[in-house]
């Protein structure tokens, strides 16, 4: 909401000399935040000038300009007319125009715009000739601004026209402006009536509400005026669409009538459009007092206005000439029951709106049904002024005020009659009253306020405070219809004196237990691989299926097991990610072709997975705790989001540098940071190979825990992938998944006794097919060692004409220790025997 | 070795005259202060430590002395010997220590050679900020709790107030799940985690919920389509705004010095009542710039929303709002890094270049 201080003054006493800054520091103690200070754009020497000639210059582009002589007193040092060249031509000899001379600037829509002397068309043009546009006042920029007409009617400023005399003043270019950001229970401050209530609630000034004296102005409801009908035979949540309407006419209004300057300039000032009289006042009125009105005009309208429901394929060309097929749930202002003229409280009709021609016009003031309006606001994607103000709440008892001064201005600014028929029809439900314990904001805020200031503050804010014995009965003002429960009223307590007067008070909890395992093993995670050279990062988690085919994964697998944005940011991305890697690939590419060449990434990340179908998850009315049953459907509607960890690396491990060449990162790297996390977390991890995307068939890994768990899978990425999605050539990379490392990691290790008996050593190698796994060799080693066997170490792997094709040899250094004794040659031999035996029975391997 | 020389006349003994076994003392020193090297000493030390030196030839005369003879030249010898070894021993640790310093100075290295075989990873700076926060929170007895970032609308809007036809609800700018009316959201603040955390683990309780959300935003240098909050949540008996301050002005101090000016303003949450935002006082123009581009001249950075938690919200939670009472906040994450290590453009926070991270340690 923008509030000029000018405006504001009319209903408040803003002190002389206070601007708009301290207007907005203020306002900003009430609630109402500061979200711009605006004033005119324009700096001087801006001053009235008298055109003395002006001389038409064709030229060869085609376009005609003025060479003009404006006479524009002492201001330019030497009283000498001022030459400017000007292309409009709405002007003529003797005008008095506004002209900005060079040191001037004026606001363009690409900023600011100094005005200089310079050379154009064959002239030096000493200035400019501006436009209401230019000046920030209106939205004319065909045609310069001429006084005469902008300030026709009104003698005093006419009279200050004077050659030289400075503009800014005269045409209010030196008023400022607050803007606040008005929340959603504020409805009334969508107003300068509304605005100047909280300033004089901020500051103690004096505040007038314009309304009252309105109100006590406005003629009583006669039987005879326009009827008016309210019907709904469908209100949501049992709340009627409409519980007031007043109706009033003015006639004989003058056409050629125009919009008062200050009307315009405060306009303008507060964001709105200029654009004829009638139009214009009912703008300015909203703008005034927070009402919405509604002019039609009244020779397009039958005998009788209806208020209802609309009817299943009703159809309404609203005023910004669309076409709108109308919903069962919106409410319509209709022409005697039939012919829509208007979304209630949203947009009006293009059959009856007031054009040019229009004398005489219906002025609608009416109380619509929050909720009606939100709705069809949203629906038909029409946010209006008037629809902000009756989503937020409008003051039901202020129609009749607004429709009077709506009238009144009318009357005065366009010549008009008022009938004196009047339609008043309606009853607003009246306010709740709400009870509360003087003592109730002293218990939620911290402060003890003394009861007669909870009381006066709820009368200054408008309340009606009914204070006998025990609770407070509170009626709230019409115009807060937020004011609903006794924390709401705490609020207005706690504001009005003043938040900085709470005190700062660190409570004490009982207690906590520190962070879960799951976090610390977060931690832990993220701390080794960024040890270990990797840089974490975090993307948006949106995927599309292009980069589903990319990866070489299933689409419509992968589809199936996660969920649509139904509003996604971008087409090509509409699904939430189902592994980390689909969208850390991004942060690759990114680093690469932003010059880097060695990249080490990892994430750690919520994904998606679905099993079986998606369901509904119910929704229930505010301020309920649904049953066991509704909950346990909201929960288990919301998909499995398991917490993932990535690796992606790309170019060197380890770089080239003074110390010698550089190493490529290949998949022993990302063998290696596996094992590095089973290490860290003190679980056992095993590697087997699988062939699964986006990984190379022959290097790819999955990775279990010792009872087969899958935890994920890591690999170099497969050629195709690389290619298709321009990654550095052999990137690797793998996904775990963090959850179930975390739940073998929640076991506490139970800890062995040392043996500090002498180790023996014995080194076999062993030939065996090379199709054998390591691993699995290993494994066998292992069992066939016996418990004695300490380590297994695999030290070479060799593969060459000496073992011939096919075949390969594995060298391994075992290590054996008892707890308890020295062991002897012998025994380190058979036992070494009897793995070697074991791995021969198991794979056919040959000792070499 | 031999036995004694008993053909000598032992009077007329040559090597065992004083002055002759002084002349090869002299000698012997001589040779070991002149060696310059250990190979040097070594090849000297021969001659006159070495069974054929003059001195061990003097010293095997000795047994054959006259038994009045042998003490005094048995101790002259010895003593002659004895400074020998001395000496040479002396120079031999002489001439090591110096071998010794020469080798150190010829094995320096150049230290300032730039290291960089494998340069450190990094952790994300938000998620520095987002432990530093949890750790606070831990040390004041507080507990972290987590809820799904695909929420339902009904923790996500239901149960915090939203009614769902407030405008509050519409300018959330939220993610929907497909189908629109299916009841999942991508959450649009971590306040579902407060009716989770109601729901689950009753009251009293005070945690603080540190996570990404998410808004319509198309990337800028200011909007993120995701960002990250920290939620707090204490309902206790006897909760007040003055906690709600509190807890925030402990934080604002924790996270970016004590000097920090903090304001409590009045604003709206459907799930608060009353509720507050709270500012900053701008970091960068301390709220003398008029044109500041960071406050853009209001001398404020709005940090989160506040509130006593609305009585619908604990009806809707289960808990009995006639005797608890509570107060929530969400700061923004985010915005507290820029804030305390002045990044300018969000981008750099969600584009994963590790240049952005490498700029910060692993303490933040």
């Amino acid at each position: 909401m923008r509030a000029p201080i000018d405006w504001l003054r009319d209903h408040v006493a803003v002190p002389e000399g206070a601007g708009a800054a301290e207007v907005a520091a203020a306002l900003v103690s009430v609630g109402l935040e500061e979200e711009a200070l605006h004033t005119g754009g324009v700096s001087g020497p801006l001053v009235v000038g008298r055109v003395l000639s002006l001389e038409k210059e064709p030229q060869k582009n085609g376009k005609t300009v003025n060479w003009c002589q404006v006479d524009v007193g002492d201001v330019n040092g030497t009283g000498e007319p001022q030459g400017i060249v000007c292309g409009a031509h709405n002007f003529h000899e003797g005008d008095l125009v506004v002209a900005i001379l060079p040191g001037g600037s004026v606001t363009t829509p690409q900023g600011p715009m100094e005005v200089s002397a310079r050379k154009t068309y064959g002239h030096v043009s000493a200035g400019m000739i501006c436009s209401a546009r230019e000046l920030g006042i209106g939205e004319d920029h065909d045609g310069i601004l001429v006084l005469t007409d902008w300030f026709a009617g009104d003698a005093a400023m006419l009279d200050r026209l004077v050659p030289g005399a400075d503009a800014i003043p005269l045409l209010g270019l030196d008023r400022e402006t607050v803007e606040v950001n008005v929340t959603p229970d504020r409805g009334y401050c969508f107003s300068v009536r509304g605005v100047a209530r909280e300033y004089g609630h901020a500051t103690g000034a004096a505040f007038t509400d314009p309304a009252t004296a309105l109100a006590a102005a406005a003629p009583a409801a006669t039987d005879d005026g326009v009827p008016v009908e309210l019907t709904d035979d469908a209100p949501i949540r049992g709340r009627a669409g409409c519980d007031r309407y007043v109706a009033r006419v003015v006639r004989g209004i003058d056409v050629t009538a125009p919009t008062p300057s200050w009307m315009k300039v405060r306009l303008t000032e507060a964001g709105m459009r200029p654009i004829s009289l009638a139009v214009d006042v009912t703008n300015y009125v909203m703008l005034d007092l927070g009402q919405p009105l509604h002019a039609f005009d009244l020779d397009r309208l039958g005998e009788r206005v209806v208020v209802r429901r609309a009817r299943a394929g009703e159809r309404l060309t609203t005023l910004d000439d669309v076409e709108r097929t109308l919903d069962p749930e919106d409410l319509l202002v209709t022409d005697g029951g039939e012919t829509p003229l208007a979304i209630a409280g949203v947009m009006g009709g293009a059959s009856s709106e007031v054009g040019p021609g229009t004398t005489d016009v219906l002025l609608e003031a009416a109380h619509f049904d929050p909720v009606t309006v939100a709705r069809s606001a949203r629906r038909h994607r029409l946010p209006s002024e008037a629809s902000r103000r009756f989503e937020r709440g409008v003051d039901p008892l202020l129609a009749p005020a607004a429709a009077q001064l709506a009238v009144d201005l009318l009357v005065r600014l366009g010549g008009g009659t008022a009938d004196p028929a009047v339609t008043d029809v309606g009853t607003p439900a009246p306010a709740p009253v709400v009870t509360m314990d003087p003592g109730f904001p002293a218990r939620i805020v911290g402060v003890e306020y003394p009861a007669q200031e909870v009381v006066a503050v709820l009368e200054q804010i408008g309340c009606t405070v009914d204070a006998g014995e025990g609770p407070l009965a509170v009626t709230p003002p019409s115009w807060r219809p937020d004011l609903r429960t006794a924390e709401d009223l705490v609020e207005e307590v706690a504001r009005i004196h003043g938040y900085d007067r709470i005190p700062s008070v660190l409570p004490v909890p009982p207690g906590g237990s520190g962070l879960t395992h799951g976090q610390r093993v977060r931690r832990t995670v993220a701390d080794l691989l960024a040890a270990q050279g990797l840089s974490e990062v975090w993307e948006a988690p949106f995927v599309g299926p292009d980069r589903l085919a990319d990866l070489g994964l299933d689409v419509a697998a992968e589809t199936a097991r996660t969920v649509r944005i139904a509003n996604p940011l971008s087409d090509e991305a509409p699904l939430m990610r189902t592994s980390l890697l689909s969208t850390m690939v991004d942060a690759v590419r990114r680093n690469v072709s932003r010059g880097a060449k060695d990249v080490a990434l990892f994430e750690v990340g919520l994904v998606t997975d679905l099993a079986g179908e998606q369901r509904p998850a119910p929704t229930v009315d505010v301020g309920v705790l649904p049953d066991d049953d509704v909950l346990a459907a909201i929960r288990a509607a919301v998909p499995d989001q398991p917490r993932h960890v990535a690796l992606l690396l790309a170019g060197d491990r380890d770089r080239a540098g003074w110390w010698g060449p550089g190493r490529r990162a290949d998949l022993t790297d990302v063998l290696e940071l596996v094992r590095a996390l089973g290490e860290a977390l003190a679980v056992d991890l095993v590697t087997s190979a699988d062939a699964v995307a986006p990984w190379h068939p022959g290097r790819c890994a999955r990775v279990s825990l010792a009872d087969g768990t899958p935890v994920g899978h890591v690999g170099e990425l497969h050629p195709k992938v690389v290619q298709r999605l321009g990654l550095p050539e052999r990137t690797v990379g793998g996904e775990l998944d963090l959850d179930v490392l975390t739940r073998a990691a929640e076991a506490t290790v139970r800890a062995h006794t040392l043996a500090t008996y002498p180790m023996a050593q014995s080194d076999v190698a062993l030939v065996v097919d090379r199709s054998v796994p390591a691993a699995t060799l290993e494994e066998v080693l292992r069992s066939g060692g016996g418990d004695l066997l300490e380590d297994v170490r695999l030290f070479d792997v060799y593969e060459g004409d000496q073992v011939g094709p096919g075949k390969r040899s594995l060298a391994y250094r075992l290590t054996f220790r008892s707890a308890d004794r020295t062991m002897t040659t012998e025994e380190v031999s058979g036992l070494r025997d009897a793995a070697v035996a074991a791995a021969a029975s198991a794979h056919g391997a040959v000792q070499r | 070795m031999s036995g004694p020389n008993t053909s000598y006349d032992p009077v007329e003994v040559a090597v065992l005259d004083p002055e002759a076994v002084e002349q090869a003392v002299a000698e012997a020193l001589a040779a070991a202060a002149s060696a310059g090297t250990l190979a040097e000493l070594k090849a000297v030390r021969g001659a006159h430590q070495g069974d054929k030196s003059p001195l061990a030839l003097a010293n095997r005369e000795i047994g054959a002395l006259p038994p009045s003879a042998k003490a005094e030249a048995g101790k002259r010898v010895g003593q002659a010997r004895g400074r020998v070894a001395q000496a040479f021993s002396a120079r031999q640790a002489e001439l090591e220590a110096e071998r010794d310093e020469r080798i150190l100075v010829e094995e320096a290295l150049d230290v300032t050679l730039p290291p960089g075989r494998r340069p450190m990873g990094r952790r994300h700076p938000i998620e520095l900020m987002s432990q530093r926060i949890a750790d606070l929170f831990v040390g004041m007895g507080w507990e972290i709790a987590e809820g799904p970032e695909i929420e339902a609308e009904w923790f996500n809007f239901d149960a915090l107030n939203f009614d769902v036809d407030h405008p509050a609800r519409q300018m959330q700018d939220t993610f929907y799940v497909d189908p629109p009316d299916g009841g999942l959201v991508l959450r649009t603040h971590t306040s579902p985690v407060q009716a989770r955390t109601l729901l689950e683990r009753g009251v009293p309780v005070y945690v603080a919920a540190i996570g990404r959300v998410f808004r319509t935003d198309e990337l800028d240098a200011t909007h993120m389509p995701a960002f990250h909050q920290v939620e707090g949540l204490a309902v206790d008996e006897g909760i007040t705004m003055a906690h709600l301050k509190g807890t925030l002005d402990r934080l604002a101090a924790e996270l970016f010095g004590e000097g920090i000016t903090t304001r409590l303003r009045p604003s709206f949450f459907p799930f608060t009542e009353p509720s507050a935002e709270m500012d900053l006082r701008c970091f960068v123009c301390r709220g003398e710039d008029p044109d500041c581009r960071t406050c853009k001249g209001m001398g404020w950075i709005e940090w989160g929303g506040c509130g006593m938690v609305n009585r619908n919200v604990l009806t809707a939670c289960g808990v009995d709002p006639d005797r608890y009472t509570g107060f929530a906040f969400g700061m923004g994450v985010d915005r507290a890094l820029m804030f305390r290590t002045g990044v300018s453009d969000m981008r750099d926070m969600i584009e994963g270049d590790v240049r952005f991270d490498a700029q910060f340690g692993m303490e933040i």
